[in-house]
């Protein structure tokens, strides 16, 4: 902790008050989180802790110098920390958002953030959800390459035309804040949830794969793609700008034109 | 500090609220349907019974209620083709939010039309 490194001198020189650490813009904010811990108490509360951060930090900053300087109980997941592995997605001032990816400084200073767990599924901790609701259903579409006939020696050839049809949905990285956004989801923990929809979309419209109208049969199920009403939560939501309803609405389309 | 111990709200945008919209007009028009049913098929039991309930709705408040009926069935209207719009037009998720500005356009001017002819008959006199 105590040992500092002398920075080198620089070569250039710069008027007193100009460069350094000093020089990016400090806050105050109040982070306000939504605490729940089954072991002490079966009630949630809100903690709010006092920060001094930085115009560079995120709401992942916040809560880590929460966890790591004052209150090492909080608990919240996070991998990469830079928005790829979709460990920390969490209701942010009241929307669903990635904690890396949301720069405190976007967000109003001037009143508390609020940060809680994704809405419909079942709280753990604090901040942490059982996910497994959400993968059951993410597992039932079938998420990977079905392909009949035999496998080729080389690879499976596709046109630049015929990979760009399913590219947007190629980007989810399993959040889930779209599914959590979702107020049918909300009500219906049954619904398979756009995300469950979007890797299907994934498949489906992919030239290689064989088991499209397999996929459009489970996602015709009453709990598939009927249940969606179109509130572009999870397009509003996704953090990787899957335009998620516009999917769904591929899905639904292509559903209808096989059964013609 | 522990503040409120609820939950907030879900802060969705228009696509939220439009659906919210359409769920509670949509109730609203099922229980005005229940209604219209029953007072309707009074008729067959005694035309004299039927008269007497059709005539009862003929007071201002009734008047407000039906403004406000018609309002919900507009919105329910409109905004009904609107969601069919992004479910089966390919370009419909894309402009959901500029086809509900034109869905609370084009209800604004009709219901303004049907609210001033019927507020002013039922409530003007004659």
């Amino acid at each position: 902790m105590t040992t500092e490194m002398a920075e080198p001198a620089s070569k250039i020189e710069l008027p007193a008050g100009v460069g350094g650490g000093g020089e990016i813009p400090t806050f105050n904010i109040t982070l306000r989180v939504r605490r729940y811990n089954p072991e002490v108490s079966e009630e949630a509360r809100w903690d709010d802790f006092k920060l001094t951060m930085y115009g560079t930090d995120r709401v992942l900053d916040a809560l880590h110098k929460v966890k790591w300087e004052i209150d090492g109980s909080v608990s919240f997941r996070r991998s990469c920390a830079h928005g790829i592995c979709g460990s920390d997605a969490m209701r942010i001032n009241g929307r669903n958002r990635l904690a890396c990816k949301t720069l405190l400084k976007d967000l109003d200073t001037t009143k508390p953030i609020t940060v809680e767990p994704i809405k419909g599924l079942p709280v753990e901790k604090d901040l942490i959800v059982d996910m497994e609701p959400f993968f059951q259903s993410y597992r039932e579409i079938m998420p990977f390459l079905i392909s009949k006939g035999h496998e080729p020696t080389k690879e499976r050839i596709q046109s630049i035309e015929d990979r760009e049809r399913f590219d947007d949905t190629t980007k989810c990285i399993l959040c889930a804040a779209c599914t959590s956004s979702c107020p049918v989801f909300w009500t219906d923990g049954q619904y398979f949830g756009p995300a469950a929809i979007v890797n299907a979309h994934r498949f489906i419209f992919d030239s290689r794969d064989d088991a499209g109208d397999m996929r459009l049969e489970i996602l015709n199920d009453k709990e598939g793609v009927w249940r969606c009403r179109t509130t572009f939560n999870c397009s509003e939501a996704c953090p990787r700008g899957i335009q998620v309803t516009q999917a769904i609405a591929e899905v639904k389309q292509a559903i209808l034109a096989r059964k013609m | 500090m522990p503040t409120k111990p609820a939950g907030t709200l879900y802060r969705g945008r228009e696509g939220m609220w439009s659906w919210v919209g359409h769920r509670i007009t949509g109730v609203v028009i099922f229980f005005f349907l229940l209604v219209h049913v029953l007072d309707t098929s009074l008729v067959r039991v005694s035309p004299e019974a039927y008269t007497a309930v059709i005539g009862a709705y003929k007071n201002p408040l009734m008047a407000l209620g039906e403004t406000g009926l018609v309002a919900a069935i507009l919105f329910h209207a409109f905004n009904g083709l609107r969601v069919i719009a992004v479910d089966f037009w390919k370009k419909g998720a894309k402009y959901q939010r500029q086809m509900l500005w034109i869905v609370l356009a084009v209800w604004l001017v009709v219901f303004a039309g049907f609210a001033i002819r019927h507020l002013s008959l039922a409530l003007g006199g004659h």
